[in-house]
């Protein structure tokens, strides 16, 4: 894995507030569990980031390691790795999304 | 080759010793829904948890499951 990819992740992840890797874009979910994450975000009304990991396959198996999460969907916060497909629709159920997501609403 | 549910469940139970795994497919025969309840996960982030999981998991997760749906939980008393 060459750090420059993993270099060039850590920068999308620091430089947006909200990011998502995904299979497919928010328009066009190309995975059902990425467009599940992706309908949850757009639901919050939050603008958010995201990464397309098919159009490059140094990135979809970088992100992989950039956060030892052998999934994709991956969703980030203020850079912080919140969780895939799971995680994320738990968060949903519990109201702790909202609270999270709250204070990034533009 | 795509490891069968038994294979799966004593996989995490190799990897967390004291858990009590739960393992279904819902399609076809590589996509995997799993809960998992262990006393280690106390006080550990979902995120860690998960981890965990995937670590006992090893080089499965990469390759032959195609799908895993988590779901981690501590005993309750």
């Amino acid at each position: 894995m060459s750090d420059a990819i993993l270099k060039q992740i850590e920068k999308v992840v620091q430089d947006n507030d909200i990011v998502l890797f995904m299979k497919g874009t928010p328009e066009f979910p190309q995975c059902g569990f990425s467009q599940r994450v992706s309908a949850i975000l757009a639901e919050h009304g939050v603008p958010f980031a995201s990464v397309n990991v098919l159009l490059d396959d140094a990135v979809r198996q970088g992100i992989k390691d950039f956060s030892d999460w052998p999934t994709i969907p991956q969703l980030y916060v203020k850079g912080e790795f919140i969780g895939g497909c799971d995680i994320v629709s738990e968060m949903q159920a519990s109201g702790e999304l909202t609270e999270l997501l709250a204070p990034l609403k533009k | 080759m795509t490891p069968s549910p038994e294979d799966v469940s004593q996989l995490i139970r190799q990897g967390i010793p004291d858990a009590k795994v739960n393992v279904r497919l819902y399609a076809g025969d590589d996509h995997f829904e799993v809960e998992v309840v262990s006393a280690s996960f106390a006080g550990k982030s979902r995120v860690a948890q998960h981890q965990m999981v995937y670590a006992a998991l090893g080089e499965h997760m990469r390759q032959a499951i195609h799908a895993l749906a988590l779901k981690t939980g501590i005993p309750k008393e």
